[in-house]
């Protein structure tokens, strides 16, 4: 018997990081108030008490300091997880990452290898102020050296995050904040594939819905309301923003002929932008209709009395299904 | 000269630019390293100095005949460099920014490594675990975030105050006086400072970023800098090979022996251009040039070595060593190939990835298409 234990995809956050410091003792785990405190959201809750300060430390508030030593430290032998507070706090450490990070191995030519997990909490619907509710997760898909991923459900919270501190290459690790409490079922004995697969979550035949990190809900409650009204969706959670698993979606599509990709950021050279070019290109003759986008508007993140508008929900994607379904 | 440069600002300086050696009683501390040397620590220092300078000046007339993209000269800075390269001990690390050629050559690298990344092959290719010499940084001030993390991972291994001799060691990071103004320097003496980890902070300041004079980038010296952040620092005459080995033997044995992070900060000039881009006749005066052309690191070194007997034969053996470079060099440089269109997507990731991989198949097939020679 698997040994499968409900949890929300915080605790299995939690569960996973201590698994692999547990596994691999030059995991180093810091950021902004993740010790005593356990992080703004408990992510790392308990952590400290577990394996003690050596293993994980508060670093001072500063985003650049923090990604730039956790590249001093792996060139040094250990495998940082920085966590970045909130999405917007992410920018003062762009330079490190899309500049350093993201450029030293190959900088190096292989003699450096760069194992660094930065655990950036994203998105919006929380009622949270400016600067807390962002997807900035294009900037660092556009930019080569880095990974990007994203987990919808505990059982790839508990899994991913393992498998992107085990990777050597630096990886950004997205967590849909808002579902941080949602539970579910997490085998711990047995990992899904890689973290770099696209899972078909429902399988449907008229329209492909793909989406990542908190979309994902979105779009299985989307299903379930068009199949009410008889209209049958396929929903595919990308879980990985780059590289993007473009085989699982094209097969997809070549049997839907229709897609509609859905996530919280602007749509204006985002990841769905990147997914419709490709799936035009590989897939022209199975479409049946173009593919529709579904995101954020192309504005800053607005006050929360707005979120609710500028966050897609089921019907925005339903709506982008009768568009689809109307060629 | 700005007025923090004025002589009331204390400065280490063991060697008066007549090449007298005296060892003010304030810095006798520092004066206890040069004791342990002998005449030939002392004609290794000027070798090197006269090497580098040769270098410079060959890699100069490369990059004006097309040979090199960009050329970075460090003429003026060859005592900071040798001397304080001299000073890092045999475990420790060593984070450049892009101008210390001369530190280079104190750790071994290939100098056609460096001038294979100026000519445009690759952007360094050393192994820096190996040479202990980590790869030019150019971002202003990132390199220094490095130097710290690596110093906060070398006292997470308990390799700092622990008394073993083979196994402690510190990191040094090298950064310019524009750098300073960068908000990684300020990170990083922070970082430093709260972990109290074991790194030396050596800022050479050569009184010119590009076009902008120092005192545009701060209005105290810049020793003080770290002070704020419980980095202690202190300010070396730059151009004095002894001072810069003494200093920073001293503050690398303190921080590996657990005394925490230092800043030096060695006041030099930049002789030449920024970069072979640069015009500085446009932003300076040819006086302030000639003021520091005639306080020569190699000059005032020479002037003591000579005072110590040594007589033409070495000279004349440096330079005929230098002529012999020169002609090495060149030939290496001609003879450098072309890298493969492969290196571009080599090593982008450490694992396999899927883009990476259909682009480099789509470029092999494209420039086959082209068949034999790849005529376009």
């Amino acid at each position: 018997m698997a040994n499968v234990v409900e949890m929300s995809i915080a605790k299995a956050i939690n569960a996973g990081i201590r698994k692999a410091m547990a596994d691999n003792p030059k995991v180093l785990v810091f950021g902004e108030d993740v010790a005593q405190l356990g992080g703004v959201f408990r992510v790392t809750e308990g952590i400290l008490d577990e394996f003690g300060p050596n293993r994980i430390f508060n670093s001072p508030i500063a985003e650049s300091g923090i990604i730039g030593t956790a590249i001093g430290l792996a060139m040094r032998g250990y495998s940082p997880v920085a966590e970045i507070q909130f999405d917007g706090f992410i920018f003062p450490a762009f330079n490190q990452i899309t500049s350093q990070l993201a450029k030293m191995q190959n900088r190096s030519e292989g003699y450096t290898t760069m194992p660094v997990v930065i655990r950036v909490p994203f998105g919006g619907g929380i009622g949270a102020v400016e600067h807390h509710s962002e997807s900035p997760e294009a900037y660092f898909a556009h930019t080569p050296g880095l990974r990007v991923i994203s987990p919808s459900n505990p059982n790839d919270a508990y899994w991913m995050i393992q498998q992107a501190i085990k990777s050597s290459d630096p990886v950004l690790f997205f967590e849909p904040k808002r579902r941080y409490w949602q539970k579910g079922p997490v085998n711990l004995d047995e990992a899904p594939d890689g973290m770099h697969t696209a899972h078909v979550l429902r399988q449907g035949s008229q329209v492909t819905i793909a989406a990542y990190g908190p979309m994902v809900s979105v779009a299985l409650q989307a299903a379930e309301i068009a199949a009410s009204e008889g209209t049958s969706l396929e929903v595919i959670d990308i879980r990985s923003m780059s590289p993007i698993d473009f085989a699982t979606i094209l097969e997809s599509v070549k049997k839907t002929g229709r897609l509609v990709v859905a996530h919280e950021a602007s749509t204006f050279v985002s990841i769905s932008s990147e997914i419709a070019a490709r799936v035009a290109e590989l897939a022209f003759y199975h479409l049946e209709a173009p593919v529709i986008r579904v995101g954020g508007f192309d504005v800053p993140y607005p006050p929360a009395k707005l979120e609710e508008k500028f966050l897609p929900d089921a019907d925005r994607i339903l709506e982008a299904v009768d568009r689809v379904l109307a060629y | 000269m700005s007025a923090q440069d004025a002589s009331r600002v204390p400065m280490v300086q063991l060697l008066s630019p007549e090449g007298q050696y005296s060892v003010p009683a304030e810095y006798a501390e520092y004066g206890k390293y040069i004791d342990q040397l002998g005449e030939a620590d002392f004609l290794k220092f000027y070798r090197d100095m006269a090497r580098i300078r040769r270098f410079d000046n060959e890699a100069t007339a490369l990059q004006r005949q097309g040979q090199l993209g960009l050329w970075i000269p460090a003429i003026g800075q060859e005592a900071a460099q040798i001397g304080s390269g001299h000073g890092v001990g045999h475990n420790d690390h060593i984070f450049p920014s892009y101008r210390e050629h001369g530190v280079a050559l104190t750790h071994g690298i290939d100098l056609m490594s460096i001038l294979k990344m100026l000519r445009g092959v690759n952007h360094g290719g050393w192994n820096p675990d190996e040479t202990r010499f980590h790869l030019y940084g150019i971002v202003l001030g990132t390199q220094v975030l490095h130097a710290t993390g690596y110093a906060m991972g070398v006292k997470f291994d308990g390799k700092v105050g622990s008394g073993n001799h083979d196994e402690d060691l510190a990191v040094i990071s090298y950064f310019g006086d524009g750098a300073t103004a960068e908000g990684d320097i300020s990170e990083s003496f922070l970082f430093a400072a709260t972990t109290q980890a074991p790194i030396v902070f050596f800022c050479q300041n050569n009184q010119w970023a590009i076009s902008s004079p120092v005192n545009s980038q701060t209005t105290v010296p810049l020793y003080q800098r770290g002070s704020g952040f419980g980095v202690p620092g202190i300010r070396i005459d730059g151009n004095d090979i002894l001072a810069s080995y003494a200093v920073t033997k001293k503050h690398m044995d303190d921080a590996r022996n657990g005394a925490g992070p230092y800043m030096i900060e060695a006041l030099t000039y930049r002789i030449g251009a920024h970069t072979s881009s640069d015009d500085p006749s446009k932003y300076r005066d040819q006086a302030e040039v000639d003021y520091w052309a005639a306080r020569d690191p190699l000059i005032r070194f020479e002037k003591f070595l000579r005072r110590q007997g040594i007589g033409d034969d070495f000279f004349a053996e440096c330079e005929a060593a230098g002529e012999a470079l020169s002609a090495e060099i060149r030939e290496k440089t001609f003879a450098l190939g072309e890298p493969p269109i492969e290196n571009m997507f080599k090593h982008v990731y450490s694992e396999t990835h899927p883009l990476i991989e259909e682009q480099l198949a789509w470029l092999e097939a494209y420039e086959a298409s082209f068949g034999e020679g790849g005529a376009h």
